[in-house]
């Protein structure tokens, strides 16, 4: 069953990576604002003046 | 960037010129077309072996269009064709405007597209061909694989090089969904796909037996995870809300269930082999991430339906809505019914039986496809700037696909059920109630409901092509979709100090990172060695194959016997008085790769080995009703006829032993005189029952295998055997 030790190794790393990314994006600010994003994708970037 | 350029969040003035730019649609419409295409063929190739299972002329007699070739065209036409495609055509698209940029590079695109499709025409004519490793979901040959990863990687430059020059500082959830399913999949794709070259189309898996399951169905279910289900859930996070014009119900909790889900997936792998012969342990870690998954899996379903909250007018309105509605909640019961199914006590039933293809069939028709038709309903209006040409059509198409799937799935659980309970029942005396063939005689009726239930969800989708057809004809294409937004500057300039700061203030931890990357990638290359060590036999008696068994072996994946027959006898009272001993891991060690099958449409085979004569097995494979009445089996008259290739055998000989299987040195050599001899003795054995074969035909090689496999255990110990029976 050694085998579970590759699977093992390689599922931490890419948990790992996960969690870089997860720390990454708290500490960038990704998750602060909770409301906007999901509002914000209802609106289409036609060409237009803005504003 | 000019530090005066950079705006600042709130009342500073900014200075910002608004940029042009334009979306790529060529390439989401080329994906789509795909989608259609592939999606119209899996299904058909899908249709087409449902038949054979009741009707197995239907195969034409022709090797390549027999169920065991054609099965693994059908899961992998729907899975990486149908739904790769789709998702491709979903993330290029929704990608670009939740980035407000144009996809990275052209020319990536494109090299992704065709290369994606290449990949696909390449794995339609192996696997017909009979080219495959014989694991399931991944039976692609290693040139193929070698050329997926390639793809992969453009893909995945493409959508971060996108990602990167993006002009949104939030990461909208979808992305994350798309990002998840990246890096996970080039993983399992590579882990499990290592193989050793025999030839140019022949391949041996690098692990063998019990471990080559764990990796098998570590792979497996996450592919499920993250080829079906993540991608289809960031999909679901744009198209839902689009489609219904309102946010999604909890964004926070699409972001919780996100990191949680991805966090527990995977581990869930181990649940595929339940009461075999993977350690409990394994077993039971298997079990335990399955049952925690529910919440995760669940707070997407109801992030997903609660969005549609005071919107339910729109759902009868809108097809695209109609279909996701059905997709959501097919996600939802598939879900809840995966732990349910990862129960040892639910399992133990459901195993082996159609139960698991109707369970996989709610995911894959109802989810994925609904998902699918969904998404390609909402572009193609869009981008070819009109509207669908008939909603009648379209819902039309809704409520025979939604149909479709219930009497899919209806019958099939009803079958499941009660082929399991059969299997298990006894009479009062003690003896099995009913013969294998008993069993699959009385669920026939359900096979064939089945497969109109998937006629119909078939006809559905061809009134879908139309009706997308007739849109297209009325608009005209915007290969080019004009856009404006702000560009990105703030953020940009803050990471680059923030890890430049690290790399100054930090040097050790860099160093400490670096080294446990490198580290990580030598100890990939070790182990391999390590695991050849460890596959020295537990059970003395458990010998290598001689060469004709292996080539025989070879012929068995070959045609895909282990999509029907499994080799893993559980330690139930039932399965050991029908079959015999239940089944240890170390008699798998020899085993490059496992075959131990995932669906019992014939009998189990493991211990098939000396059960009936070799004249039984040669009349068996030229017509199986004659040596058993009923029998739904394919005839397999062409092995009668082929002449084995043993030129291959030295090749696969040494191949072996590179993976550790202790043949002699020097074996390589001898080993084509000994397969002759053995040849020789099956064919005199055969003569003696009036057949008249020649020893250089494949019926032969694979006779030596059948009667090969599981028979090592039995002359050592019969004990646990005659204790269970009695």
């Amino acid at each position: 069953m050694s085998v579970i030790i590759i699977l093992l190794i390689i599922s931490i790393s890419i948990a790992a990576v996960f969690l870089a990314a997860f720390l990454w994006s708290v500490k960038t600010g990704q998750f602060e604002d909770d409301f906007s994003p999901a509002s914000r994708i209802l609106f289409d970037d036609k060409t237009k003046p803005t504003n | 960037m000019t530090k005066q350029n950079q705006p600042t969040d709130y009342g500073h003035p900014v200075q910002l010129r608004t940029e042009h730019f334009y979306y790529d649609n060529s390439i989401v419409r080329a994906f789509g077309m795909a989608t259609v295409i592939f999606g119209i063929v899996g299904m058909l190739a899908g249709l087409w072996a449902a038949i054979q299972i009741y009707y197995p002329q239907a195969s034409l007699g022709l090797a390549p269009t027999t169920f065991g070739r054609m099965r693994p065209l059908h899961t992998n036409a729907i899975i990486f064709a149908f739904v790769g495609n789709a998702s491709f055509a979903g993330i290029y698209y929704s990608l670009q405007r939740l980035c407000k940029s144009r996809l990275f590079s052209d020319k990536l695109s494109w090299i992704h597209f065709w290369g994606w499709q290449a990949i696909i025409a390449a794995a339609a004519i192996t696997l017909l061909m009979g080219k495959t490793t014989g694991k399931e979901y991944a039976e692609l040959e290693w040139p193929i694989d070698i050329a997926i990863t390639l793809v992969w990687v453009i893909f995945g430059i493409n959508m971060f090089g996108t990602i990167f020059k993006r002009r949104e500082k939030h990461l909208y959830v979808a992305i994350w969904f798309y990002i998840a399913t990246w890096v996970t999949v080039a993983m399992l794709h590579i882990v499990n796909s290592f193989e050793i070259p025999v030839s140019f189309m022949k391949s041996y898996s690098w692990y063998a037996g019990v471990q080559d399951a764990l990796v098998q169905w570590w792979y497996g279910h996450n592919a499920v995870a993250f080829f079906l289900t993540t991608p289809v859930l960031g999909l679901m996070y744009y198209y839902l809300p689009k489609a219904a014009n309102r946010p999604v119900y909890s964004y926070r909790l699409s972001i919780i269930h996100f990191w949680a889900l991805i966090f527990i997936y995977i581990w869930a792998g181990p649940h595929h082999l339940l009461y075999t012969a993977l350690p409990d342990w394994a077993q039971s870690l298997g079990v335990v991430f399955s049952v925690m998954l529910i919440a995760p899996s669940w707070g997407g379903m109801l992030n997903g339906l609660f969005t549609l909250r005071g919107a339910w007018d729109k759902v009868r309105e809108d097809p695209v809505l109609k279909f996701m509605v059905v997709a959501i909640t097919c996600y939802g019961m598939a879900t809840f019914e995966g732990p349910l199914l990862s129960l040892k006590s639910v399992n133990a039933i459901s195993h082996f039986s159609d139960w698991t293809i109707a369970h996989v069939h709610i995911g894959g028709l109802g989810w994925n496809g609904f998902m699918a038709f969904a998404i390609l309903y909402y572009m193609v209006p869009k981008m070819w700037g009109t509207s669908l040409y008939s909603k009648k059509l379209a819902t039309n198409h809704f409520w025979l696909g939604t149909i479709g799937i219930v009497i899919y799935a209806v019958p099939l659980y009803w079958a499941g059920f009660e082929q399991s309970i059969m299997w298990k029942s006894f009479t009062p005396e003690g003896q099995l109630k009913f013969q294998f063939l008993d069993t699959v005689n009385s669920i026939k009726p359900f096979y064939i409901l089945r497969s109109i239930g998937g006629s119909l969800y078939l006809v559905g989708a061809f009134f879908m092509v139309y009706n997308l057809y007739k849109t297209m004809k009325a608009g005209s294409f915007v290969p080019n979709e004009p856009a404006e937004a702000m560009p990105l500057i703030k953020i940009k300039s803050e990471q680059k100090e923030y890890w430049h700061r690290i790399i100054e203030r930090k040097p050790a931890t860099l160093l400490v990172l670096s080294l446990i990357v490198v580290a990580i990638g030598g100890f990939i290359e070790l182990v391999p060695t390590f695991l050849i060590k460890s596959n020295v036999p537990t059970i003395t008696s458990v010998k290598p194959y001689t060469p004709l068994e292996l080539q025989g072996r070879d012929i068995y994946i070959r045609e895909g016997c282990y999509t029907c027959h499994s080799q893993m006898v559980r330690p139930f009272r039932d399965e050991v008085a029908r079959y015999g001993e239940y089944s240890k891991a170390g008699e798998f060690v020899y085993d490059h790769p496992f075959q131990w099958g995932s669906k019992r449409t014939g009998p189990d085979l493991a211990r098939e080995g000396g059960k009936y004569p070799d004249s039984w097995h040669y009349n068996h494979m030229y017509d199986p009703g004659t040596m058993s009445p009923g029998s739904i089996m394919p005839a397999y008259a062409w092995l009668l006829e082929n002449r084995l290739d043993t030129a291959s055998t030295p090749a696969k000989i040494r191949a072996m032993q590179k993976l550790g299987v202790p043949y002699a040195d020097g074996y390589a050599q001898n080993a084509n005189s000994d397969l002759m001899q053995q040849a020789d003795s099956i064919t005199a054995g055969l003569k003696k029952d009036k057949i008249n074969t020649a020893s250089d035909k494949e019926i032969v090689a694979l006779i030596a295998y059948l009667q090969r496999i599981g028979r090592d255990i039995k002359g050592e110990q019969n004990s646990t055997a005659a204790q269970l029976n009695k």
